[in-house]
């Protein structure tokens, strides 16, 4: 492992980070982990509640197969052990959100052990975060203390619904190590499809631990704090939490461990609870429930429903389609990008009649430059793109074809996205084809030599840097519509007679 | 015409389809005892409306000879389980006004199989007791008396001791009951009737209010064997909702009776041979291995060596899994609140639990809650689950030299109210014959089988193999056909 090189300038010295994430992974399922209530997000409050997330007397749970599949195949999306054998427990304590008086979670055993995540942070170098474990369990609801001046609310629409806590390591060592990891295991989950990453929603919170300790030195007694929900949270909360560590044990003081909350206006941490008052939750197997217990083929079939993941796809477009490593992450990064960029390389590779790798460097260019840039301007995601990948590859066909220039192009591309439109079409209608008839061609070279017969005289006599001169008028004539090559080649034979 | 509350659930069942009588003469002659039977406390709520409607839709179908297998018989539903439109509050006062939406499996199965529902029946609060002494509600009062002329009121057992009153005292022909430790076969003992607790899983948990999840089996509790068999037939099946449900097809119980034990082995275990126990048990026990070996069992001596462990397993795990199950009775969401003044929530949720539980549910879930706590976690719970294991490895090796195990159901006829409430150890031995099948998840059933010195009715248990509620039954059938029993509780209320 390649060790970071960030570091806490205290006044005793260099103080290194170190920080493991508890990640709270909204399971993608129509239903919740043990009733058949919806999961839809934005529904009125209490909905989507069972008789069983409302804990009523004599209800049971039963396990939802779809949501064991989730987490079993994003155990194997980061190569975890998958653990054949494992059993749900009560996490038992009161609380006005937790109808049942307990969450039923995975204590003892697991569904998935470890595993592990490579990361490429921002700032520093590529490095293999170790996953501890991967366990199933249900959310909690929502107490809602704003609908009435002396009563809270509660809204059980959450409670029930299947989450994986994926536990890392105590691997990382700078904020930037913790922003590459969140993002890459968001990355992961959404090319797995077991969790929308959507952290503005809720379904994907960080619980942060961090200590503090001299480069060399044994651990630090770390804290947690509780339910981060974005990347740039994270990263802010772990550098508050660490320079008030170094402050406080520079100025005498011993970190006690605790759980503490981040404040996103202020971007400070502040104690929740100290270990003293921390509950006990009597663990144990819940009773209603029967140990998970996996057969190969269940196995079998969520390794054969994987998609390819995120390092496999990047190296595949760096090696066979020959892309850029830059370009490679760029398009891998976010599973959307990677599926926009495969259908618009598949068409693209269909129109011209050629394969992949001889075209993939002209759809990555354009893709990059092209269409992210338009998107950026018009504020809009890959995903609702006006223009389709199919489109994209009917585009760089009419450019490949020598059907457009490359200016031409960008015209055609500009009103794609006003209009929708196929870009053959726009060419049809508006004529914006280029031309190489160079019996148009010359007639056009003929009345611009003949306009500019001055020009004429000094190039011959041995300005050459006029031929672009020529080119321009030539082109600007034409309305742009001249192949440039085939201008170039005329305009230096009319020339040079 | 005879009696119709004397007749059985099989004479029920055949007397309506011959058309020796109507299914709402028969709704009405219970619906009249039941009326009748206030005095014993056994009902908490009365549905006399719930059982005619059943028995007008038997007899609108006998018109066109249709049946079902329990057309025109009404039942006692244990206060348990959830009725949809009916209160149900396990008897207690948390519970007091809850009427579920939902039906449960078990009784959803009965009602769709024609039985009618004649009331909900008192029991101890949670299941939690052995005399229905805990019941929110007042005990129920046994319709058996001491022949000493004191006329003390005696406990029907428990927890399901309403069902055990109003099957004894013809209130009702079947009851259904459920059993953690004991508590459909100690009152079935206690009050001279039959009732089988079957293999967990069998029954479904789903609409039942837990007390141990691990440990909680509905069964039936009825007159007879073949009543058992019957409403046993009806109540088993695989649910989709209780992930403990066995998927397993019902097998023709009542079609399967057979008293003839011939071929047959009936293990006597050494260890239930217990200090103190009454010569009048012993002499029972002894009375029904004769009874087993007249019907052509070979009798065998058979080890259990774990027994003396049981008790105090049970009392570990049983209440560790109810601290938990009870913890949803909060106060928030239904059931009774105690919101005193400025109260914030953990206030209520004290204020609520400290009035809404009895002395003996809030005894069993510190206890459980003790024992789930950390660092006692191994030293108990960890350690009963071996236990547990150990004493159901007992139960595999000893049927490798028999198919059934003969006992005494409880180590004493039914005692006066009053009399053990105060020791709860003294209570809780009242389980140690029933508790070890328990543990192991067993078929095990009471068959009455004599009276005491005070003319008070004595139980037998069997204990089968997983899944052989059949060999079981057919232990019973030989037992109940020898021992003749025909006493019955002179009516007194």
């Amino acid at each position: 492992m390649t060790e970071s090189t960030y570091r806490i300038q205290g006044a005793t010295g260099e103080w290194e980070v170190v920080i493991g994430l508890e990640v709270h992974a909204q399971i993608t399922s129509n239903a919740k982990l043990f009733s058949g209530a919806s999961t839809r997000f934005g529904a009125e409050p209490n909905a989507n509640v069972s008789l069983v997330d409302a804990a009523m007397p004599g209800m049971l749970p039963v396990p939802n197969r779809e949501c064991i599949r989730q987490a079993v195949r994003t155990g194997m999306a980061i190569d975890a052990q998958i653990n054949k054998w494992s059993r749900f427990d009560r996490k038992n304590y009161f609380y006005a959100d937790l109808p049942q008086g307990y969450q039923i979670s995975q204590l003892y055993h697991p569904l998935v052990g470890e595993g592990t995540i490579s990361i490429e942070p921002e700032e520093g170098q590529a490095k293999t975060i170790g996953i501890e474990r991967i366990h199933v369990e249900q959310d909690a609801g929502k107490l809602m203390h704003d609908q009435h001046p002396t009563r809270s609310y509660i809204d059980l629409n959450r409670s029930g619904v299947a989450l994986m806590e994926i536990v890392s390591r105590p691997d990382m060592r700078s904020p930037a190590e913790a922003g590459a990891y969140l993002r890459k295991l968001r990355a992961i989950l959404r090319y797995v499809g077991s969790c929308d990453g959507n952290m503005e929603e809720g379904s994907m919170r960080a619980d942060v631990n961090v200590s503090v300790r001299k480069p060399g030195d044994p651990f630090g007694t770390r804290t947690e704090t509780k339910n981060v929900n974005s990347v740039r949270f994270v990263m802010a909360a772990i550098e508050h939490e660490a320079n008030r560590q170094v402050d406080l044990i520079e100025s005498g003081g011993t970190v006690v461990r605790e759980t503490r909350l981040f404040d996103p206006d202020k971007g400070v941490t502040r104690s929740m609870r100290s270990k003293e008052d921390a509950h006990d939750y009597r663990y144990f197997p819940d009773p209603d429930l029967l140990p998970l217990e996996l057969d190969d083929a269940f196995l079998a079939e969520c390794r054969a429903s994987l998609p390819e993941l995120p390092d496999a796809k990047r190296a595949r477009y760096e090696g066979p389609l020959g892309l850029t490593p830059y370009a490679a992450g760029v398009l891998t990064a976010d599973v959307e990008t990677a599926r926009w960029f495969e259908a618009l390389l598949a068409e693209t590779a269909r129109v011209q009649g050629k394969p992949e790798a001889d075209v993939a460097k002209a759809a990555s260019n354009w893709l990059i430059s092209d269409l992210f840039g338009a998107l950026n301007r018009l504020g809009k995601d890959i995903t609702d793109s006006p223009v389709s990948p199919a489109q994209g590859g009917q585009l760089l066909g009419l450019v490949a074809d020598g059907t457009l220039s490359g200016s031409l192009a960008k015209q055609v591309f500009e009103i794609m996205l006003e209009t929708g439109d196929d870009p053959a079409k726009i060419v049809e209608e508006r004529g914006l084809k280029q031309t190489t008839d160079t019996g148009a061609i010359d007639a056009v070279i003929a009345d611009v030599l003949a306009a500019n017969a001055d020009k004429v005289a000094e190039y011959r006599g041995g300005k050459d840097k006029l031929f672009g001169f020529f080119v321009g008028q030539t082109m600007k004539a034409m309305a742009g519509k001249g192949n440039p090559g085939v201008v170039n080649e005329r305009l230096k034979a009319a020339l040079d007679n | 015409m005879s009696n119709l509350t004397d007749l059985t659930v099989a004479g029920i069942r055949d007397g309506f389809r011959k058309g020796d009588f109507s299914a709402r003469e028969v709704a009405e002659a219970f619906n009249a005892a039941v009326a009748a039977g206030k005095p014993l406390n056994a009902f908490l709520v009365e549905t006399p409306e719930h059982a005619l409607a059943a028995a007008d839709e038997a007899d609108r179908g006998r018109a066109s000879a249709e049946f079902r297998p329990l057309s025109g018989v009404p039942l006692g539903i244990k206060d348990l389980f959830c009725t949809a439109g009916y209160q149900t509050t396990a008897a207690s006062h948390i519970l007091e006004g809850f009427v579920p939406t939902y039906e449960s499996t078990i009784t959803a199965k009965l009602f769709g199989a024609g039985a009618g529902m004649l009331g909900k029946l008192n029991l101890d609060q949670f299941a939690m007791g052995s005399s229905n002494e805990t019941s929110y509600y007042g005990n129920v009062i046994s319709p058996w008396r001491r022949k000493d002329g004191g006329n003390a009121a005696l406990a029907p057992g428990g927890s399901s001791g309403g069902s055990s009153a109003a099957v004894a005292a013809r209130m009702a022909p079947g009851a259904t009951g459920t059993d953690t430790g004991g508590s459909i076969r100690q009152p079935a003992a206690f009050t001279g009737i039959s009732g089988i607790k079957p293999t967990y899983g069998r029954c479904s948990r789903w609409g039942v209010v837990a007390f141990a999840s691990s440990l909680d089996q509905a069964g039936p509790m009825a007159r007879d064997v073949r009543d058992c068999a019957i409403l046993l037939e009806a109540m088993s099946g695989f649910d989709p909702k209780d992930s403990t449900s066995l998927d397993l097809p019902v097998p023709q119980w009542e079609a399967g009776l057979s008293a003839d034990l011939r071929g047959k082995k009936v293990g006597i275990p050494k260890e239930y041979r217990v200090e103190g126990m009454p010569p009048e048990i012993e002499a029972l026990w002894q009375q029904g291995i004769a009874w087993a070996r007249d019907a052509g069992a070979e009798i065998v001596e058979v080890s259990l060596p774990h027994t003396r462990y049981a008790l105090p397993t049970y009392y570990i795990i049983a209440p560790a899994e109810a601290s938990s199950n009870l913890a949803r009775y909060d106060g928030v969401r239904y059931g009774e609140r105690e919101l005193p003044d400025h109260a914030n929530l953990q206030e209520m949720y004290a204020a609520t639990r400290a009035a809404g539980f009895g002395p003996e549910v809030k005894r069993r879930i510190l206890i459980g809650t003790y024992v789930l706590s950390a660092g006692f976690y191994d030293a108990y719970y960890t350690k009963a689950q071996k236990v547990r294991a150990l004493i159901a490895r007992d139960f595999e090796q000893a049927f490798q030299q028999c198919d059934v195990l003969l006992t005494p159901t409880a180590p004493s006829a039914a005692f006066a109210l009053g009399e053990k409430s105060a020791d709860p150890l003294a209570m809780y031995l009242n389980d140690v014959f029933t508790v070890p099948a328990s543990l192991a998840g067993l078929p095990a059933m009471s068959v009455p089988a004599g009276l005491d010195a005070q003319g008070l009715p004595l139980g037998l248990q069997i204990i089968g193999k997983p899944l052989d509620e059949q060999g079981v039954l057919n232990a019973g059938l030989a037992i109940e056909q020898r021992a003749g029993f025909n006493a019955r509780a002179e009516k007194w209320w």
